[in-house]
């Protein structure tokens, strides 16, 4: 176990250079608009030009551009992530009143498609080849290659405007909102996001359970006469499950960064949605704080995945 | 293997006769047939200036096809560029380069494409290039795993010995090894460039109207998703069955390499 805290302390050193790079490119991308962070005032015709200046001058944008890079960094290093251009409110409390929304759609997400995952990989492996994987297989491509927002528009059709069962938008019923409205919106976006995350999840599981399926071990328990369905369940499921698990927690940082598409198209109030409308208000500062905080949490669900994985496999830190 | 490939090959052949078989002009504005349901004149149906969904879907594979092959040229070249020279230097080279696309891989690929959108407001060519580079991470891991694992083998070996370039050795003896892995990602990469470019053109920052890409349609069509369905059909359908076959081409390539088959 000597060997577990220096490893975890080398990956946690690695991430910090990994960050600044990430960094310098969100600064450069927004420092990159023609008329800069202000290009938003720029083209409002109400702002005096000698409004601008003093904007340019109280917001430090007139100083070189690495002073004001590292102005920022060490700022947002420290939590204080500036104020939103659009309403002047600090950023981070922006961002922490949209953070319930997204830790409940994505939570649920997760543990909808480990669901899925579970017994359409197990099957799909043991039944390699025959008609059960072959069409799981097809569902599966279909579901990696269908894009997210016409899925959701499809969905919005189908169960929304023709059906009518269920809401088509947002997370509950203004004045109402008791615990079955807010269940009832939740399920499209869910079922959205989960069969996305199921889709990559089982045949990520189906490939590690044939690769365990194939090794001798296998062979000498089945010979021993243990019955299959328990060779497959505690056997070679138990070691098919570690590779999973590390898929899932690095797919667990949209906890963090918010799904993007699936909150925008259902009108999800997450981070996800915040960060479309901040891009249609050219909000730089809540940009730039949603991009570092989602690329921050990749880099931490990484860690937390290979110390997972080293916990149960002590071969890993090794390597 | 067949179908997928009869498939993406029909798509290609329809983009490309486009402007034969396109009943109307893409851009032809008929405001006394707007919103027309499906029917014989308009087989999808025309849109809210009365264009016709028909005509505007082939245009728009044009557009959509176009994106995904060339962005997965920048991004397969790209790769198999920075991937080749870390995996044949080795050292720091190789330990920078992989930092640089650790770096890239943290960052969400969507969302910083749609920052860059907004910022750099692209052409077609333009958005080409973006794509294609927030797209060279995958295909540069695989080719310098490759030229790893093919280091300080025989032939190498035997290429150094009688005096072979650095470069000679790269491009004609490491890298045609490497070709079956880079065919696979650049695969992966048409795929997720057309799913790219759709997304950005849905959220109104790709493909700007009144050229018509199938991401600007359904973009256009979420607006009357409960009066005109129809327009949400054919263009979300045209850019499942491309991706599918696309990645079902992929998953045969893959398989033909001996994994997960």
């Amino acid at each position: 176990m000597t060997t577990l805290p220096r490893f975890l302390a080398r990956r946690c050193a690695e991430a910090v250079p990994l960050l600044m790079v990430v960094s310098v490119l969100v600064f450069a991308l927004i420092h990159a608009a023609p008329g800069g962070p202000l290009a938003i005032y720029l083209a409002n015709p109400q702002v005096r030009p000698a409004d601008i200046e003093r904007l340019r001058r109280a917001l430090g944008l007139d100083r070189p551009l690495w002073q004001q890079y590292w102005t920022w960094l060490w700022a947002f290093a420290q939590g204080d992530w500036g104020y939103s251009f659009s309403d002047g409110r600090p950023v981070v409390s922006r961002i922490a009143e949209r953070l319930p929304a997204t830790l409940e759609l994505v939570g649920v997400s997760l543990a909808g498609a480990l669901l899925v995952t579970m017994p359409v990989g197990i099957i799909t492996a043991v039944r390699r080849g025959r008609w059960v994987d072959r069409v799981a297989t097809l569902a599966s491509i279909a579901g990696l290659s269908i894009p997210a927002f016409w899925f959701g528009l499809l969905l919005q059709i189908v169960f929304a405007i023709g059906l009518g069962w269920l809401p088509s938008s947002g997370r509950a019923t203004p004045g109402s909102g008791d615990a079955v409205d807010r269940l009832q919106h939740l399920v499209l976006p869910t079922v959205v996001l989960a069969i996305v995350l199921a889709s990559g999840w089982s045949r990520y599981l189906r490939g590690s359970m044939l690769d365990t399926l194939a090794q001798p071990f296998i062979l000498s328990t089945l010979a021993r006469g243990l019955p299959p369905r328990r060779v497959i369940l505690r056997h070679a499921l138990r070691n098919a499950l570690g590779p999973l698990m590390a898929l899932v927690t690095v797919d667990a940082a949209l906890l963090v960064s918010g799904a993007v598409v699936t909150e925008s198209v259902f009108a999800w109030p997450g981070l996800g949605s915040l960060f479309t409308e901040a891009l249609a208000r050219r909000d730089y500062t809540v940009l730039m704080a949603l991009l570092m905080l989602s690329a921050s949490a990749v880099v931490v669900f990484n860690i937390v995945a290979d110390f997972a994985h080293a916990l149960v496999d002590p071969r890993i830190p090794a390597s | 293997m067949r179908l997928p490939v009869l498939l993406f090959v029909a798509l290609l052949a329809a983009a490309l006769a486009a402007p034969i078989g396109a009943p109307y002009a893409p851009e032809r504005i008929d405001l006394a047939s707007r919103r027309e349901p499906p029917s014989a004149a308009h087989l999808f149906g025309t849109d809210e200036l009365g264009r016709d969904v028909f005509s505007r879907v082939l245009f728009g594979a044009r557009v959509s096809l176009a994106v995904g092959l060339f962005s997965a040229a920048v991004a397969g070249a790209s790769g198999v560029a920075v991937g080749g020279i870390a995996g044949y230097a080795g050292g720091a080279i190789d330990a920078s380069l992989m930092r640089a696309t650790d770096a890239m891989l943290a960052v969400p690929r969507l969302p910083l494409l749609m920052i860059a959108a907004v910022v750099l407001q692209p052409s077609i060519p333009w958005l080409i290039v973006l794509i294609g580079l927030a797209g060279w991470m995958e295909t540069a891991r695989v080719v310098r795993a490759e030229l790893r694992s093919l280091r300080g083998t025989g032939f190498v070996e035997s290429a150094r010995a009688s005096g072979a370039s650095h470069a000679r050795i790269l491009v004609r003896h490491l890298l045609p090894n490497a070709a079956p892995v880079i065919a696979v990602s650049i695969t992966l990469a048409v795929a997720r460039g057309i799913l790219l470019e759709s997304a950005l053109s849905f959220f109104g920052v790709g493909v700007r109207p009144p050229a018509a890409s199938w991401g600007n349609m359904l973009y256009q069509a979420q607006a009357a998703l409960a009066t005109e369905p129809w327009l949400a059909i054919a263009p979300g359908a045209c850019i499942l069955m491309t991706t599918m076959s696309v990645a079902l081409i992929g998953d045969r390539l893959a398989a033909a390499r001996g994994r997960n088959a």
